[in-house]
């Protein structure tokens, strides 16, 4: 005959969802009951036992505990905080002639700022931006009172390599503005993809003027 | 190989029938850790601590990966990239915190391990190899631990790493040479450092390679346990998994909440400030000491001061490597064919007097040079070895044990018969 565990009318006891058990028995008793191993324990109203609800509960706090402890493991490889301490840059844009353009770093990744000619700007409001593969206006890709500061990743859509154009002498593509010689992506005056395997405009990073010739990239 | 009676594995889904046909990987876990590895059901929680120094191996190893990812070994930059770690890493001060205590869990862990091994008499046959592979393991523990000291470069790391590799220059003829060997350069620098951050890296993935050898030898024989006696029939033991999964899963609850204790309210505690200090070749700390768990092995280093036809530095060093070495002979130095402590009366006096002197040892060792620290330690030096090549192989010739239990059944169940007897049979006459 199974034996029940039975709360004594005196002691504490445990109500788990419809278990009721009290305390340990007899030594003996679980002795003898280790033999016959868990069927020596019967389910109790609603069918769990004592016994599930700490396999549920130990299993629980477990694997909280793993998951606790796997967070740090996984967010060590983010960006640590000398990284982000970097992630801001100012630029004095002051001594950069219209027509030309430099190349800084920012994040580890070149930014090109460009200082477009009222003949480059121009040539990119002319392009109907229905034809665009990644369409958008050069308003929308520069400043309210800064319209000839174009300010761009220098880093291509497609796969990542630098696109020349920025730099005295390089070739700018069919479409004046940059060319990728990796994988042959043009880009116009307003840095937008004209012809070429990449999939967006170059990216226009955060950024605002703090002053006529400064700005803070970031 | 295990108990006859050993629960069989026999997949019930089909797939899991199919892949034990191809790669038996769940039917070894199954007869290794599940309910087909029968123990015997009086284990104590010492016996908790292979599988807690097992648990340690795992979380120096996730850690070191993990810090491996940002530490830079170059002796101009390494400092600066543990503090890195320490101040810019996410978690940075948690992972370094969690390795450099846990290399601290893990020695206390063993060395409890060990001296559970020591009182029980787990080293005696069947399970020598047992043994003998945990002291390999040992000693590849303290190899890795100390490579892995001098890594952050700091004044405690650039001084370990010249003094160790010094007790090699105690060799005669040959010693400067393996010592120049060894550091790469006539002092340590940019070499040693390489060589070391490599070493350390490589050292605990040969550990991991014993301890597999360590448990396979463990389980031709099953675990020993406290009464020494062995297992005659399925009442003595029980399946590992439930009961010692569980006893096993409390002992790690409680070992981690020791070691969380450690890592986030005394995460400096066991370290030693100086080494915060960048090394500095040309200045030595005032009072230079390893870390704690090396501290006995340290005192026997330094105990000998005097030359006695070898020469007293040859001679620390003979005698530390051989308190070690010395566990190697233990099977054939302990006799007596009774196992475990608790029948042999003058044994445990001795063990717990062997307790006592290893942690006298120890305190010495953390200790300055100097009197009365070096006498207690050449007190504390010479009965270490005297336990070991005396009084242990004279006890085992004329000590009376006490009556050893017919079986481990009988020992849980007090002399209580009608349960002790084999099920369905008649309990035998007293």
């Amino acid at each position: 005959m199974p034996r029940v565990y039975q709360a004594p009318a005196s002691g504490p006891i445990l109500r788990v969802r419809g278990l009721l058990y009290s305390g340990f028995g007899h030594t003996k008793d679980i002795m003898a009951a280790v033999d016959k191993s868990e069927q020596a324990e019967p389910a109790a109203e609603g069918g769990i036992r004592r016994r599930d609800f700490l396999n549920i509960g130990a299993a629980a706090a477990g694997g909280v505990g793993a998951v606790a402890f796997l967070f740090p493991l996984i967010n060590q490889m983010n960006p640590s905080a000398d990284v982000l301490a970097l992630a801001q840059i100012d630029v004095d844009v002051g001594p950069i002639q219209a027509g030309q353009a430099i190349k800084t770093m920012w994040r580890k990744q070149p930014i090109f700022i460009r200082n477009l000619t009222p003949a480059e700007q121009a040539a990119a409001n002319a392009v109907d931006t229905g034809s665009l593969r990644d369409p958008q206006t050069l308003d929308e890709r520069t400043k309210e009172g800064h319209r000839n500061w174009l300010i761009t990743l220098g880093v291509c859509t497609h796969l990542g390599c630098v696109p020349l154009g920025a730099a005295e002498g390089e070739p700018k593509g069919e479409f004046g503005g940059y060319f990728c010689p990796c994988h042959g992506s043009h880009y116009d005056t307003a840095a937008r993809i004209r012809k070429g395997p990449a999939p967006r405009n170059l990216e226009v990073p955060e950024y605002e003027f703090i002053s006529d010739t400064s700005v803070r990239i970031g | 190989m295990s108990f006859p009676w050993a629960e069989e594995y026999k997949p019930k889904h089909p797939f899991m029938r199919w892949l034990d046909d191809r790669l038996p990987l769940p039917r070894m876990v199954y007869n290794a850790t599940g309910k087909g590895y029968p123990v015997p059901r009086n284990l104590n929680h010492f016996w908790n601590f292979g599988v807690l120094a097992g648990l340690a191996l795992v979380l120096q190893i996730v850690t070191g990966i993990v810090l491996a990812m940002h530490y830079n070994s170059n002796a101009d930059t390494a400092f600066a990239s543990v503090e890195h770690i320490m101040r810019d890493v996410n978690g940075g001060w948690f992972l370094r915190y969690l390795h450099a205590n846990g290399a601290s869990f893990f020695f206390v862990v063993v060395y409890v391990h060990i001296f559970r091994g020591l009182y029980y008499g787990s080293y005696k046959a069947p399970r020598e190899m047992v043994w003998m592979l945990g002291l390999v393991i040992f000693l590849l523990m303290m190899a890795t631990a100390f490579m892995g000291y001098v890594l952050p470069w700091g004044q405690m790391s650039f001084w370990a790493s010249k003094v160790i590799t010094g007790l090699f220059g105690a060799i005669p003829v040959v010693g400067e040479p393996i010592q120049n060997w060894l550091l790469g350069g006539f002092a340590p620098d940019q070499a040693t450092l390489t060589r070391f951050f490599s070493l350390h890296y490589l050292l605990p993935f040969v550990i991991a390679g014993v301890v597999i050898l360590h448990i396979w030898a463990l389980h031709i024989h099953g675990s020993g346990n406290p009464t020494g006696v062995d297992v005659k029939s399925p009442q003595d033991t029980v399946p590992f998994h439930p009961y010692y999964t569980a006893k096993d899963g409390f002992g790690v609850f409680l070992a981690l909440l020791l070691l969380a204790v450690l890592v986030f309210f005394l995460p400096n505690y066991l370290g030693h400030p100086d080494n915060y200090i960048p090394a500095n070749p040309l200045s030595t700390p005032a009072h230079i000491v390893p870390e704690w768990y090396f501290w006995p092995f340290y005192a026997i280093l330094r105990a000998f001061t005097f030359d006695f036809i070898l020469p007293a530095k040859l001679w620390g060093v003979l005698a530390m490597f051989g308190s070690i070495l010395l566990l190697f002979f233990l099977p054939w130095l302990d006799k007596s064919p009774v196992r475990s402590g608790s029948y042999r009366p003058k044994f445990r006096m001795f063990f717990w007097i062997l307790i006592l002197d290893v942690l006298v040892l120890g305190w010495c060792g953390g200790m300055p040079a100097e009197e009365p620290y070096v006498m207690i330690s050449q007190l504390a030096t010479i009965y270490y070895f005297a336990h070991f090549l005396i009084i242990l192989p004279v006890l085992s010739w004329v000590e009376k044990t006490l009556p050893l239990p017919n079986s481990i059944s009988e020992s849980v169940l007090h002399g209580e018969a009608a349960e002790a007897a084999p099920l369905g049979a008649a309990p035998a006459k007293a």
